[in-house]
């Protein structure tokens, strides 16, 4: 990881939310760093094309739109990837990862409703042949401010 | 040119769903941002802010600002930690655990008992594996979760990570990013 400016840092760390609803959101925000408009677009451009801002722009909660759920299997270590390689070929899958646990691959999967939610989870067991554990959001508990990052 | 009556800024829903897409995708890194949006939406730019303004005050979004991938920035051990809490306690715990900064979900699942019997999934990025130890030990010191049975699931491979598909309709948009952003 390179070093991170002390204008990185700060456009990092303090515009995670709240991203000004003006005409020239980007000079309010040099207004308030004391940098030009022009250091902030060059220095968010930078960043994004980095890979280390993905977007300026929204995060939307879960569920709002349509149906998702995070489900988990539990499949042998050798049979791994190949039940993962079943899982991704899901459209409506969107993220598969590896976790260190008994139940090892979990996943996203969305759909356009609660319906054909079940349906492309139950597609997805008599795929990969291993049971998947539906476990949709029931409560969200915390207020996103963003993730305040710590610069060593 | 002013106008001389006062215009209706009301969106209409197709522009609505447009800006969910385009704010979905990140605003254009340019001087008036809105403005450039507005032409591309054949709208005026005080329509898109409004617009903009009507999403978030409707609670859909988490937030509206600088979106940044925790790997990147060596953030690298991602841990998602699950608690099997008493039914009649988990709101309560849940606020608990869900107002520290480095605590990125804090959620409410169902049981799916007998395989899985835990009931609260909260996620910790930390720089590797031992600082995100140190956070579930704080948080059990913190919210008095001594003795209250959990277990700390550690990202290993990805194997596919994608954000929805915003420009096919049967899918629905913004989802969570459960373990990267």
């Amino acid at each position: 990881m390179r070093e991170f400016s002390q204008l990185e840092q700060r456009l990092l760390n303090e515009f995670q939310h709240g991203l000004p609803l003006t005409p020239e959101p980007f000079a309010d925000i040099a207004d308030q760093l004391g940098v030009y408009e022009t250091t902030v677009l060059e220095t968010l451009q930078r960043l994004q094309t980095e890979g280390v801002v993905s977007r300026v722009g929204a995060v939307f909660r879960p569920n709002r739109i349509g149906a998702s759920t995070l489900a988990a299997i539990a499949v042998p270590e050798t049979e791994l990837q190949h039940v993962a390689d079943i899982v991704s070929s899901f459209a409506e899958v969107n993220h598969n990862y590896e976790r260190e646990h008994r139940f090892n691959l979990w996943f996203v999967a969305v759909a356009e409703d609660e319906q054909r939610l079940q349906c492309v989870l139950r597609e997805i067991e008599a795929s990969c042949g291993y049971k998947v554990l539906d476990l949709p959001l029931l409560n969200e508990y915390f207020i996103d401010l963003g993730f305040d990052l710590k610069w060593i | 040119m002013r106008a001389d009556k006062p215009v209706d800024m009301t969106p209409i829903p197709c522009l609505q769903a447009a800006l969910i897409r385009i704010i979905s995708e990140g605003l254009p890194l340019v001087k008036r941002p809105y403005a450039a949006i507005a032409e591309q939406l054949n709208c005026s730019e005080t329509a898109v802010i409004n617009g903009i303004r009507e999403i978030i005050a409707s609670g859909d979004l988490k937030r509206f600002g600088v979106v940044v991938r925790h790997r990147k920035l060596g953030y690298r051990a991602n841990g998602m930690v699950v608690w099997d809490l008493p039914d009649n306690r988990v709101t309560e715990i849940g606020h608990c655990i869900g107002q520290y900064s480095f605590v990125t979900l804090c959620y409410q699942r169902p049981r799916r008992l007998p395989e899985w019997r835990y009931n609260l999934f909260s996620m910790i990025h930390g720089r590797d594996r031992s600082a995100v130890t140190e956070q579930v030990e704080f948080i059990v010191q913190q919210c008095g979760l001594q003795g209250v049975e959990h277990e700390v699931l550690f990202s290993k491979r990805c194997f596919k990570q994608r954000g929805a598909d915003y420009r096919n309709n049967r899918l629905p948009l913004p989802l969570e990013q459960p373990v990267n952003e």
